[in-house]
């Protein structure tokens, strides 16, 4: 039906001369000084691309090295120097801004039924700040390289060359990027909801961004002083970390997962609140438990401040300490695990439609329910201890933060694609896209947990022969990812070359505020304030409100 | 099941923590696989049996429904609570070492293992046990974090400078197992690798002795080459000419050596010597100080044979 759907809005498509956030303002200036949140999530999410493709490129070569034992296309320093960027380029520039400064840059405000964020100067200067920090990144990799993995753990980290002193700086910048997007946020969320959109009556993707932004402001300071320490000790042999010193290496591994993990929730929580909004819409049927699913991710928030142990059980810290973080990591699986029951039971009885967002959003379910599943085997204190640091984890950590989190964005990136670009893709090729990226996401990482629980240790540039076979499987699904993952731009990017505006303001027949606006979004968001008449996911009124409209 | 469970895990040893483990690692598959094939089924059978239709965009207004969540809810944490009381009961039998073990000291350092037994001997790289009696190891590191990783035995745990951290085990049967250093300790953690034999303890009597006389009273060459391997001196030093982490041994004795600071030396024993105790002091040009320092670690009669064999490799 949704043909149906969509014959009512193509009335305001179908003007051309109807100005929008992209064609009203032309030139390089007015992109570069811009204080129009659309605007800066675009910016933000190409540069993001950029850096992730180069996170990319780096785990092809990586999988590439590890086809054979010992060397086949590169040498020992070179892998370690390239895991090390592929991990540091993917958490701090990819994983960590990636939904809330692209999507909730984009989409939040309209959603809300403001005209923009509250702090429009700071979110332009969050955005430069981040592209200082991965200048500095990039920097740090020409000028030397570094090679101490991107966990940066002492005393490696304070004793080895290279650009670690750039790195560290770097993360600290990109820090102040993410303090910047959560303090706005915050703010946004609080003060410039329109009228009637109460707490309950906001989309869970709203709820999803608040809870992140409590994250980044709390956590985030704490990985910077850490960085900074290091940065001293390095600098200054001020000994901190250093045992030679008089340091406590350990010390750095629970300053840093105090940030880290939580930052695992930061890159989370936007991706299951993506998926909040895709499936609802998808399946023309509200959301299964809306209060629930709002308060797990401020319970999440929260209590993923307490497990960062679970990252240090074999480190030497105190078994009292081991079974106390081990308990709360449980406690913190619950909540997470529960959402996967809230989205089934949305689509039960519900109209699905599979188009790209869903098929996404459906690959979500599946895979990030691996992702959490195999969490348990970690949290377990006995299993861990064998699995810790070995290619378990890794496949572990990828089903989360690829399947999880990157999956989800690909699904919201589909979803918001016609709201802020104007065009639409081609479905098939979409949905084979998708395809492709499954598969080959699978065939990449389900063997390393076979490889790990076997005894396969991560970062390892040599292996034992008997592991090869699972590392050449687990490479060659790698190639067909990345085929995927190609196609999936190329399926994205094409359309954009068309120069008419062809998207309907609801293609998908939503029911939260953006899908109100034309496609792509105006200037100032709405032409006149909007006033909320009906939840974000009642279907049936979004319907009739827009059956009145296209007729007034 | 041990058919699946042999593929996932290597063979146990027989030692029963191990098996312990893998009897969690197995009930929590288990559990995962239900809890997947309930997604899995439920997702696909959704999305085809729900698949839109023309004319059916209506969908029923179901918004929540308080006791399916806490159903939801509440019946997947009761294999949650066995899992968490389980894996901390079997990690917490693991953690203090029998008072009989054997004690082994062992040193972790870039990248090699030294394994100091009760008599004083020292090994490196690889670690005789005998069957049937516990094995404690106390371990520390000289200079970045390693950590001892025996998949066999499904134990683990971080070797850190400034502080002891102690790991024990059981062998059942006799036979060879791999040891891994599993924290990221630089550009050759992956070759870090030691191997533990177990032994009759017949067997194992025989060998330390036959170690202790070996070291007496071989031609100091030998011993050199013995030690060359068992140090692991040859992580980082080639013997055929062929260029690693450090400088080659071959064809070296009584050449000049050119330093990073601009001095050069011959060859000679005092130069071996120096360089083994005060290893940063003189760093041939083109190389990294990466070399740790075996002060404490070589008696006299050893650093002599290290340069008697460096010496024999023209």
């Amino acid at each position: 039906m949704a043909e149906v759907l969509t014959h009512t809005t193509q009335a305001t498509a179908s003007h051309p001369e109807e100005l929008n956030y992209l064609n009203e303002n032309r030139g390089l200036k007015s992109w570069l000084f811009t204080v129009d949140h659309k605007r800066i999530g675009v910016m933000y999410f190409w540069t993001i691309m950029l850096m992730f493709f180069i996170g990319g490129v780096l785990a092809l070569v990586l999988r590439t090295e590890l086809l054979t034992p010992k060397q086949t296309i590169v040498d020992a320093a070179t892998y370690n120097q390239l895991f090390t960027l592929h991990g540091a380029i993917m958490t701090f520039m990819v994983l960590v801004p990636l939904i809330p400064a692209t999507l909730g840059n984009f989409a939040m405000p309209i959603m809300l039924g403001a005209k923009d964020v509250a702090f429009p100067r700071l979110n332009l200067a969050s955005y430069y700040v981040y592209v200082c920090g991965a200048i500095m990144a990039v920097s740090a990799i020409l000028g030397g390289g570094l090679d101490t993995g991107w966990t940066f753990y002492t005393p490696y980290s304070s004793t080895t060359g290279g650009g670690v002193s750039v790195m560290t700086m770097a993360a600290f910048v990109l820090g102040f990027s993410s303090i910047l997007t959560g303090v706005n946020f915050i703010a946004t969320i609080h003060k410039l909801r329109a009228p009637g959109m109460t707490w309950y009556n906001m989309p869970l993707f709203i709820w999803g961004m608040y809870a992140t932004s409590v994250i980044q402001v709390l956590a985030t300071p704490v990985i910077g002083i850490t960085m900074v320490l290091l940065l001293m000790e390095r600098l200054f042999q001020i000994g901190i970390f250093d045992a030679n010193l008089g340091g406590d290496p350990v010390l750095f591994q629970h300053f840093f997962w105090f940030y880290s993990h939580p930052v695992v929730y930061i890159m989370i929580l936007p991706g299951m609140a993506i998926i909040s909004e895709v499936i609802p819409t998808f399946s023309q049927k509200p959301i299964f438990g809306y209060k629930p699913i709002a308060w797990s991710s401020v319970g999440i928030a929260v209590v993923g401040f307490l497990v960062w142990g679970h990252h240090m059980f074999v480190s030497g810290q105190s078994e009292f300490a081991a079974a106390v973080f081990s308990f709360i990591t449980f406690l913190v699986a619950i909540p997470s695990g529960v959402k996967i029951w809230n989205w089934m039971a949305t689509m039960y009885r519900g109209s699905i439609s599979l188009k790209a967002p869903m098929l996404y959003a459906i690959s979500f379910l599946l895979l990030f329910g691996i992702g959490g599943l195999t969490g348990l085997f970690l949290g377990t204190l006995a299993v861990d201890v064998h699995l810790h640091d070995t290619y378990f984890v890794v496949a572990h950590f990828h089903y989360v933060m690829m399947g999880g989190t990157l999956i989800a964005f690909f699904a919201g990136v589909h979803y918001w694609w016609p709201k802020m670009f104007g065009r639409m893709y081609n479905e098939t090729w979409a949905a084979i896209a998708c395809l492709l990226v499954f598969l080959g996401f699978n065939g990449t990482f389900l063997p390393q947990f076979i490889l790990g629980s076997r005894g396969m240790p991560r970062r390892y540039y040599n292996y034992l022969d008997q592991f090869q076979f699972l590392h050449v499987s687990s490479t060659i699904g790698s190639y067909v990812l990345g085929v995927g993952l190609i196609m999936m731009a190329v399926v994205l990017i094409a359309p954009l070359m068309r120069k008419r505006y062809d998207a309907p303001s609801n293609p998908w027949g939503g029911a939260s505020l953006e899908w109100t606006v034309s496609s792509p979004a105006p200037t100032h968001n709405f032409h006149h304030d909007p006033v909320v008449t009906h939840g974000p996911y009642d279907y049936k009124a979004a319907r009739a409100a827009e059956k009145a409209g296209s007729h007034a | 099941m041990n058919w699946l469970r042999s593929i996932f895990m290597p063979e146990v040893q027989g030692w029963q923590y191990a098996r312990d483990v893998d009897d969690i690692y197995m009930f929590i598959t288990w559990v995962s696989a239900v809890l997947y094939a309930i997604i899995t089924v439920g997702v696909c059978y959704f999305a085809w049996k729900y698949r839109r239709r023309r004319d059916n965009i209506e969908t029923p207004d179901i918004t929540h429904n308080t006791m399916l969540e806490i159903v939801w809810t509440v019946i997947p944490s009761i294999p949650l609570v066995v899992m968490y009381f389980w894996g901390f009961s079997t990690y917490m039998h693991a953690r203090i070492a029998p008072a009989d073990a054997l004690e082994i000291k062992v040193i972790a350092k870039k990248w090699a293992w030294d394994f100091t037994y009760p008599n004083g001997m020292t090994f490196g790289q690889e670690m005789h046990v005998p069957v049937g009696r516990p094995v404690k190891l106390v371990m520390i590191s000289q200079d970045v974090l390693h950590d001892f990783f025996l998949p066999d035995f499904r134990t683990k745990v971080d070797i850190v400078p400034n502080r002891y951290s102690t790991v024990w085990f059981q062998a059942e049967e006799p036979g060879e197992h791999v040891v891994f250093c599993a924290e990221y300790c630089g550009l050759q953690h992956s070759d870090m690798l030691a191997k533990v034999v177990v032994d009759t303890e017949e067997q194992y009597q025989q060998w330390l002795e036959q170690k202790a006389e070996e070291a007496m009273n071989m031609p100091l060459p030998e011993l050199g080459k013995l030690l060359y391997a068992s140090k692991g001196c040859n992580t980082c030093h080639s013997t055929d000419g062929s260029r690693i982490q450090g400088p080659s041994f071959q064809g070296i004795w009584g050449k000049t050596h050119n330093f990073t600071d601009g001095t050069s030396a011959v060859v000679n024993e005092d130069y071996v010597r120096e360089s083994l105790l005060t290893p940063a002091a003189k760093v041939v040009q083109g190389y990294d100080p990466v070399m740790p320092s075996f002060q404490g670690l070589l008696r006299e009669r050893e650093i002599q044979a290290l340069a008697e064999y460096i010496k024999s490799l023209q």
